[in-house]
């Protein structure tokens, strides 16, 4: 039996970049500024970090644990890079989360960062240097627009749904001094904004952007002694699920729900001890990296019922003064996801709303919060759970 | 008897009109459309759709060779002959020849297959001419080029028109002709042409087989004829002694020329209305002239292709605009995106590629496409078999992708996951059909095209299209 990471850590400290379209900005510059932002707000110095797990997707944003190791000039010491689609950053910070818990490490980096704006490309560059000479691939809006004729056909669910989800999204980026998008829309915008991939239209897609983001992990009882003694956050439980990277061609996928989702957030609920997340959970960073994909996290997140995950728009359940506040940041879609970093960016975010010191809108006396990533072709996902005691 | 088996055709879905090219150059008004392949398609993808057309009652692993004539293969080295044998899920052991650079290949092809098999070395032979000619734009051979595929079964049994024999003439002349280096083809004195190259050398091989084989022209019921021109045939009927009604029609108004499948989709056209005990001469003309006779059997009616030439002009589609001639035949110099290649993974996994095999789980029952070594479903290693993936199916569920190798597309691409009949699902870009018109739970049939050139190859596979009209009852 798997046993759990519940109360095993501690975030002692958080930094993160202006997210956006840095072109002055290499990923030297982006790291740097998030991990010493986290240093400063840990009250370390950089010596004190004796291992680094850092989250980066693409090859050209560096190879290797040298892609920390080299902006931060921590040499000689142990530094892994993590590619796991969308959610390298999280796992990244999950791989930190072991080190620390094991006590084989006291002080972990976690961190995570993207240069998707070096790469010349419209909408998330290099898929076709991945993959197979001639078997079908699509870009990543394509692979999501899939789920949404789906869901169109089978549960009527409408172009307007999505663009409520736009429209929550940039109502809370607006008010986020680090977003890259800062600014509300109506909703005749997005129906009325130029199709990306049917039915997905542009403001139905994250942007492309770069960003980076740090945090500092250690055990409770050395939390204790830094400067984050009386705040500091509790990873409450963790999961991860690898499903099959070709979707299109698995018999039985029914294109309503993606299984990794799932099961990653049921190992997190599990090991956080959460028997109803829709009541327990006080606010969530989801991975939006398209509206879709939002409406079908709250399902598969179990925060309602399969065929639901609508209604909780048009309900204003998930809006920022309700139930269960959704993406309080402005999540992906005013963020943008440089791939690396979002993990990173949205424990950040999570971290701060439980601490009561959100950069953006704050959601009312926090006590769970919860962090998701969905990567790939919806085949890999990570849920982590923090709290405060 | 030696004779045709089966036959059958591939036109383009889409036809360009005279009218629209006369206006883009402002030229005088031009009767009639030409059939125009897509982007996807070349001579070797339609000759791979000529074929399934052809085959279409006939298991393709019990044909001992293909032999493939055209003067537009996309490739100076590297046989085309093979790759339609992978695509059309032939054996390994069959004769593959590529017959080219003369306009008379086609006819040339029938008669080196009819060689064959009454030699005893190959029992079938499918023989599949197709061309895509290009002509330079602003010019008189814009207008009369068209693109097609025209495929005919030879056998040694069981056929619906035998082949009593043949007649051959050889003759160097220039005109029409293209380098290697060439784009466009080329032609120095049309009259000349008309004369020397064309009208003397008809004339020869049809005395030559009229000799041979004691002929009588006016009992020949069809005379079907590669011709420059719609009038030419029919004057040459007359001069030598057969009857003008019995000159096939060269489709020039619905097709235009097809080049070396020109000769060979009359006499597909042609079988497709025949009846028992018909004399029909096939004569196929460049560098020389072919001349073949047949006669029709009581089987004629049974040997039409799925479509055949027929079904597949009463389904095409009329083009909007000229500019798809120029976008088509890729005649703008423009970056072409490139995905990540090798030929190593491009042979590795051929039998999914072009012979499109899947696998079935001998656990589970479970079709599921490519064939891996793990069950998708049930998880048993190493316990399938492979098998050949049914090519028809329907939505289940697509997207209009307008990013496309990180570029902006303002028309999209249409990718579609299709439930294959049978079972299995694959995931295909739809060809051939609006973005619009792509519906869940609409029917689709697979075709065969090519997808990009990557490291300088050209990259075969198949994608689906909203099923064409025009098939045969």
């Amino acid at each position: 039996m798997p046993g759990s990471i519940k109360d095993r850590v501690a975030i002692m400290g958080v930094g993160y970049t202006k997210f956006g379209e840095l072109w002055d900005k290499s990923q030297e510059d982006l790291l740097v500024d998030a991990a010493y932002e986290a240093y400063n707000d840990a009250g370390i110095e950089p010596k004190d970090i004796d291992a680094i797990w850092v989250g980066v997707f693409y090859y050209f944003t560096g190879l290797s644990g040298c892609t920390a190791v080299e902006p931060l000039k921590l040499f000689g010491k142990p530094a892994t890079r993590v590619e796991n689609f969308c959610a390298s950053g999280m796992d990244a910070f999950r791989n930190a989360c072991f080190a620390v818990a094991s006590g084989v490490y006291d002080i972990a980096l976690a961190c995570g960062v993207e240069k998707l704006m070096d790469s010349g490309s419209r909408g998330l560059p290099g898929l076709k240097d991945f993959g197979h000479p001639v078997y079908g691939n699509a870009s990543a809006p394509a692979m999501f627009a899939l789920a949404a004729t789906r869901a169109f056909h089978k549960y009527e669910w409408t172009k307007e749904d999505l663009a409520k989800v736009a429209v929550k999204n940039h109502y809370n980026g607006a008010a986020h001094p680090k977003a890259h998008f800062r600014r509300e829309i109506k909703i005749e915008e997005a129906l009325n904004a130029p199709m990306i991939a049917a039915p997905l239209g542009r403001y139905d897609c994250c942007a492309m952007s770069d960003g980076a983001a740090a945090l500092i992990l250690t055990r409770p009882e050395i939390a204790k002694q830094y400067k984050h003694k009386d705040d500091y956050v509790l990873v409450k439980g963790n999961g991860l699920a690898v499903e099959t990277v070709m979707p299109f061609y698995k018999p039985s996928f029914d294109y309503l729900g993606f299984p990794a989702t799932q099961k990653a957030a049921q190992e997190a609920y599990k090991q956080a001890g959460i028997k109803d997340p829709r009541k327990e959970i006080s606010c969530a960073e989801v991975h939006d990296c398209f509206t879709i994909t939002e409406l079908l996290n709250y399902e598969d997140l179990g925060f309602c019922k399969k065929g639901e995950g609508a209604e909780l728009i048009r309900e204003g359940v998930t809006a920022i003064d309700g139930e269960l506040p959704v993406n309080p940041s402005g999540g992906l879609k005013c963020f943008g996801h440089p791939i690396g970093a979002s993990g990173c960016r949205m424990l950040v975010e999570i971290t701060k709303q439980l601490q009561g010191r959100a950069d953006g809108r704050q959601v009312k006396d926090p006590v769970l919060g919860l962090a998701h990533n969905l990567g790939g072709p919806a085949s890999v996902a990570s849920v982590t759970i923090l709290g405060r005691t | 008897m030696v004779g045709i088996k089966a036959c059958g055709a591939y036109i383009p879905l889409y036809s360009l009109s005279r009218e629209l090219i006369a206006k883009a150059w402002d030229f005088p008004p031009v009767p009639g459309s030409r059939a125009l392949a897509n982007n996807d398609e070349d001579s070797i993808t339609m000759a791979v759709e000529a074929g399934w057309d052809c085959l279409h009652k006939i298991e393709p692993k019990t044909v001992d060779g293909v032999y493939f004539a055209t003067t537009t293969s996309p490739y100076a080295e590297k046989q085309g002959a093979a790759l339609i044998a992978a695509a059309l899920d032939m054996r390994k052991d069959v004769q593959t020849i590529d017959f080219t650079d003369s306009l008379r290949a086609g006819t040339t092809a029938m008669i080196a297959a009819y060689n064959a098999i009454k030699s005893g070395t190959a029992n079938s032979i499918l023989v599949v001419a197709s061309d895509c000619r290009i002509a330079e734009p602003e010019s008189m051979f814009e207008f009369q080029m068209g693109d097609g595929a025209a495929a005919v079964l030879l056998s040694k049994d069981d056929v619906g028109a035998t082949i009593e024999g043949f007649h051959t003439v050889s003759e160097e002349f220039t005109g029409p002709w293209r380098r290697a280096k060439d784009t466009y083809i080329r032609e120095f004195e049309v009259k000349h042409d008309g004369i020397y190259g064309f009208a003397n050398q008809v004339g020869a091989v049809l005395m030559g087989l009229a000799q041979k084989y004691k002929l009588d022209p006016k009992s020949v019921s069809k005379l079907i004829m590669y011709a420059p021109d719609p009038r030419a045939p029919v004057e040459i009927a007359k001069r030598m002694g057969v009857d003008a009604k019995n000159v096939q029609d060269t489709m020039f108004f619905s097709i235009g020329n097809t080049g070396t499948a020109l000769a060979p989709m009359m006499l597909v056209a042609a079988l497709e209305q025949a009846q028992p005990n018909q004399k029909m001469v096939v004569v196929g003309v460049g560098d020389g002239a072919d001349a073949l006779l047949l006669n029709t059997t009581d089987k004629v009616s049974q040997i039409k292709g799925k479509r055949g030439v027929t079904g597949h002009i009463f389904s095409m589609k009329p083009l909007k605009n000229y500019n798809e001639y120029i976008r088509n035949k890729q005649l703008l110099e423009r970056e072409r995106f490139s995905r990540r290649t090798s030929t190593v993974i491009y042979y590795r996994d051929k039998a999914k590629i072009l012979n499109l095999h899947g696998m079935k789980c001998k656990a589970c029952g479970t079709i599921q496409y490519p064939i891996q070594r793990v069950c998708m479903e049930c998880g048993a290693k190493d316990n399938w078999e492979e098998i050949r993936l049914p090519k028809t199916g329907k939505v289940f569920t697509f997207t209009l992708d307008h990013l496309v190798g990180g570029e902006y597309l303002v028309t999209p691409v249409p990718r579609i996951v299709v439930n294959l009949d049978g079972g299995g699902k694959i995931f295909l870009e739809m060809t051939d059909c609006e973005p619009n018109e792509v519906k869940i739970d609409m029917p689709v049939e697979l075709t065969f095209r090519w997808l990009h050139e990557s490291a300088y190859f050209r990259h075969y596979y198949w994608k689906c299209r909203p099923v064409r009209g025009g098939i045969s009852k």
